[in-house]
């Protein structure tokens, strides 16, 4: 079983600027967490192209991650307010489980990953035309000029990866999971 | 539920093993065993006083990727060894995960009794319609009319209606999930727990791989329409005629749980070997 280290109680969320902030960061942690683990599932089914690509779609959420606390100057992450929810079923950013299969090509998670990135950039773009406060609603419109940028360039990366052939998860031989 | 708390509120990630799961890439299984680790945390509980218990199929290997006890047993079996395990250690918080095979044919037994006894459980059974383990074969709750290379043409048999047989069973809580929206998933399963008496919780988890349609699930799920009821006429009514993709509380019933503890064991189990001894 793990132990657990003693750990200090995170310091509440202050302010709407704050809020924002921290619900950005957290939708990185999600993306992050979802690719790495996409890309365990894959390694397990010895999909090792499209496990590396997941792992550098986490990698590169990371950076963004990253980003963030460096600006915000937080040393870790600010517990956010009790009523904090996303308003889907997940993170505006985080891939679906359900979109996986273990003969999936990299053109595969590359849609799933643009899917990803459209999402974000609806969900920052709502913000930046809410009624916000000011600044969240001009952070916010940056982020969604970022994540526009990031669907630009997931889009030419699907150009340059080959298109699966119809039939592409036909398996004679299914798997079967030993007990 | 009556667990010691954390005293320091832990994530999601402190109650995930180190083991990797193997099921399938897609398999509605991972969003489970996401949300059970969201659950456990949002209750502020401790691995150390939780426990998951499981038989065997795809979801049955849930335990082993937690940091909780865990008890990964006989095929079907699950209910009785978690009933034991209830009784004898009343402090603990027991989840048994099982699928539509396991828990609907094998074990179709132990789930009428265990919702009967209404002992302080909580039963997650993920339903995928279909044995993913062994190859896909039709299960207790597979259509009539699903045609594989195993059962061509379907086996025309009525399915297994596992709501409905839980509340005419006595379950105290009935409840419905969809492995897509893994935080609501998180939530039933925290109200589950909750709960007291036996709370059962459906999870419709897609197989990707030998039911590759039901990954069209995801646009059929819908929140229920009405409230929970206390009443079991009423929400017999309601489970026998929804399209069996309600999502939601459907039953929150008021049956005290099974009491559990109480006074000390009287007998050694040395004195049980003796009674039987030759």
């Amino acid at each position: 079983m793990k132990k657990h280290p003693p750990r200090r109680k995170p310091q509440p969320v202050t302010g709407a600027y704050e809020e924002f902030m921290s619900r950005a960061y957290t939708m990185e942690l999600e993306a992050i967490e979802r690719y790495a683990q996409f890309a365990e599932q894959l390694d397990t089914h010895n999909n090792r192209e499209v496990a590396n690509l997941f792992r550098k779609l986490s990698q590169i959420e990371s950076l963004h991650a990253k980003r963030i606390l460096e600006e915000m100057k937080w040393p870790s992450m600010p517990a956010l307010g009790a009523a904090y929810a996303w308003e889907g079923p997940e993170g505006p950013e985080t891939a679906p489980f359900g979109e996986l299969h273990y003969l999936m090509q990299p053109y595969h998670a590359l849609e799933i990953a643009l899917q990803c990135e459209e999402q974000a950039q609806q969900y920052y773009e709502s913000i930046a035309a809410s009624k916000a406060p000011r600044r969240v609603r001009a952070v916010a419109a940056e982020m969604a000029e970022e994540e526009r940028e990031h669907v630009r360039l997931i889009r030419d990366w699907l150009k340059k990866v080959p298109k699966p052939a119809a039939g592409w998860d036909r398996d004679p031989d299914p798997p079967r999971m030993g007990d | 539920m009556n667990a010691p708390l954390a005293a320091v509120p832990l994530t999601a990630k402190d109650f995930k093993s180190d083991y990797k799961p193997v099921w399938c890439p897609g398999c509605g299984d991972y969003s489970v065993l996401s949300a059970i680790t969201k659950a456990l945390a949002m209750l502020n509980l401790r691995p150390e006083n939780v426990a998951v218990v499981s038989g065997i199929g795809c979801s049955s290997r849930i335990p082993a990727y937690t940091t909780c006890y865990g008890f990964h047993g006989v095929h079907g079996r699950s209910l009785p060894a978690a009933t034991g395990l209830k009784v004898a250690r009343p402090d603990l918080t027991v989840l048994v995960a099982s699928g539509d095979g396991d828990g609907y044919s094998i074990g179709g037994n132990h789930f009428v009794h265990a919702c009967r006894r209404n002992v302080d459980l909580t039963y997650i059974v993920m339903d995928n319609h279909v044995y993913g383990m062994t190859k896909g074969q039709p299960s207790p709750t597979t259509e009539p009319d699903w045609s594989s290379k195993l059962a061509p043409g379907g086996t025309g048999l009525r399915e297994f209606h596992p709501l409905v047989i839980a509340l005419a069973s006595g379950a105290n809580f009935i409840a419905r999930a969809f492995s897509g929206d893994p935080n609501g998933t998180a939530n039933l399963i925290a109200e589950a727990i909750r709960h007291p008496g036996f709370s059962f919780l459906e999870v419709l988890s897609p197989c990707v791989t030998f039911r590759p349609e039901q990954r069209q699930w995801k646009d059929r799920a819908h929140p229920a329409p009405v409230a929970a009821t206390d009443d079991p006429v009423r929400a017999a009514r309601r489970i026998l005629t929804d399209d069996g993709f309600n999502i939601g509380v459907l039953f929150r019933g008021k049956r005290p749980a099974f009491k559990t503890g109480g006074a000390a064991p009287t007998h050694s189990p040395d004195d049980l070997a003796t009674a039987f001894s030759l």
